[in-house]
């Protein structure tokens, strides 16, 4: 599965790491690394995580 | 189950409406909201929205909902025998199962005349449209009535728009019940050296107008007068239950609920966000919990509850606000502690406990420092369940 976040929007809020934490990773000035490309394995996770991002900066793909 | 009506028409319903055709649900879905507008953002209310460019479309929430949207008219009735709804408009909805996500509302102190021209409430789009619009008209002087989080994101934007600001709260220490003495300390001396004024310990007894009806001053209860041409009445909310007024369901600051968030009077109700009260599993403490994550949780953990899959809500508390350029971050209920630890080494990091264990922790940036924790507690809830 493909995934953006969309950095400008983000800040670093966290949540999504707390979710998927083998997909994100918050970084200490408030932004994320992330995975691009996940296995589908992460869908749920990464689902959950897109749901729980308080300014909605992550987009799913196929 | 054919029919669900979901009362309220914010974060929390519109999550709610959404999770019940995750869970399966294929019938009838019903959002019954009291503004016009679609389902919308309220954190941006008292931060961006304010200073940015005041259309509603940058705050919409997107959504998959998949039912009918009933917006204008607010719920003003409930029987619950014949599961019958009544709105404003008069008309009437029926259901089999219930989810009441009414969410909050301002308090108004005795003696505040909202009504009274430059005086704002903060809770709806169009209350922070208001705002915005007296906000851009250069006010001589703003004073924020509550020095609470919403009380100190007002004095930031004021800050960033170059426009005097006051703040006034009856407690000596703003934030001290929820963020604890130190960290609210911390708080305080960082508007004061941004400029924020504060008048604490005491509390506004009436307003001043002119003949206009403008607002001039608040008068505050140490008999002192402070001038203003904006008040912004932020002291805090109260559930929004006056419509459950008669219906059996019982409300007690918040719809009272059994740990998996149906209601524990009357089946086939459940509730979500702010307005539900509940004993916490992992704390013990009944809450009711005003926060963001906690209406898209709750939602997904009513509806698992109304599709009879319903198990204890434990999603851990986690919570932001922006003020001056800092995000503060925290997660559990600090304001259960008994004890807290401030580690100032790089930035600031509260670790709040009870009885020696970790109840929760507040950051200053840095959000990677409150992970830990929040595995913990996460970890801790999970071994109850």
């Amino acid at each position: 599965m493909k995934i953006t976040v969309d950095l400008d929007v983000c800040e670093g809020h966290g949540q999504c790491e707390f979710a998927a934490p083998d997909v994100f990773e918050v970084t200490d000035d408030g932004s994320v690394d992330y995975q691009e490309t996940a296995p589908e394995s992460e869908r749920a996770a990464v689902v959950k995580a897109a749901a729980v991002c308080p300014v909605r900066a992550i987009v799913i793909g196929d | 189950m054919d029919r669900i009506a979901v009362v309220g028409a914010s974060l929390g319903g519109l999550r709610a409406a959404e999770s019940l055709r995750v869970e399966g649900f294929a019938g009838e879905i019903v959002l019954i909201g009291d503004e016009q507008h679609e389902p919308y953002d309220r954190p941006p209310l008292s931060k961006s929205y304010l200073t940015g460019d005041g259309h509603l479309t940058s705050v919409l929430l997107p959504h998959t909902f998949d039912g009918t949207m009933l917006l204008g008219s607010a719920a003003v009735g409930l029987d619950t025998r014949q599961k019958l709804l009544t709105l404003e408009d008069g008309t009437t909805q029926t259901y089999d199962g219930l989810v009441i996500a009414t969410g909050t509302e301002p308090f108004v102190p005795p003696g505040i005349d909202t009504a009274l021209g430059g005086v704002h409430l903060l809770r709806t789009a169009a209350e922070a449209s208001a705002l915005r619009a007296d906000l851009h008209d250069e006010p001589h002087h703003v004073v924020v009535l509550g020095a609470g989080f919403i009380g100190g994101e007002i004095a930031s934007t004021c800050h960033d728009l170059g426009i005097p600001v006051t703040l006034v709260d009856m407690a000596p220490l703003p934030l001290a019940r929820p963020l604890g003495h130190e960290v609210a300390t911390i708080l305080l001396e960082r508007h004061q050296v941004a400029g924020t004024r504060f008048r604490l310990g005491v509390s506004a007894q009436r307003l001043t107008h002119d003949d206009s009806l403008q607002v001039s001053g608040v008068d505050l209860t140490d008999g002192t007068h402070l001038p203003a041409d904006l008040v912004i009445v932020a002291v805090g909310v109260r559930p929004s239950t006056s419509w459950l007024d008669g219906s059996g369901v019982a409300v007690d600051n918040g719809v009272l609920c059994d740990a998996d968030l149906s209601s524990v009077s009357t089946p086939g109700v459940v509730a979500v966000g702010d307005v539900a009260r509940w004993t916490h599993p992992l704390f013990g403490d009944s809450v009711r919990v005003e926060h963001w994550m906690n209406a898209v949780e709750s939602a997904s953990a009513a509806a698992r509850t109304l599709m009879g899959r319903g198990e204890p809500y434990a999603a851990i508390p986690s919570f932001w606000s922006d003020q001056l350029g800092h995000k503060i971050q925290g997660i559990g209920i600090p304001s259960c502690a008994d004890e807290v630890e401030v580690d100032l080494t790089d930035g600031v990091l509260a670790t709040y406990r009870r009885a020696g264990r970790v109840v929760g922790a507040v950051v200053f940036e840095k959000p990677r420092r409150l992970l830990a924790v929040r595995r913990d507690l996460a970890a801790q809830a999970e071994a109850l369940t």
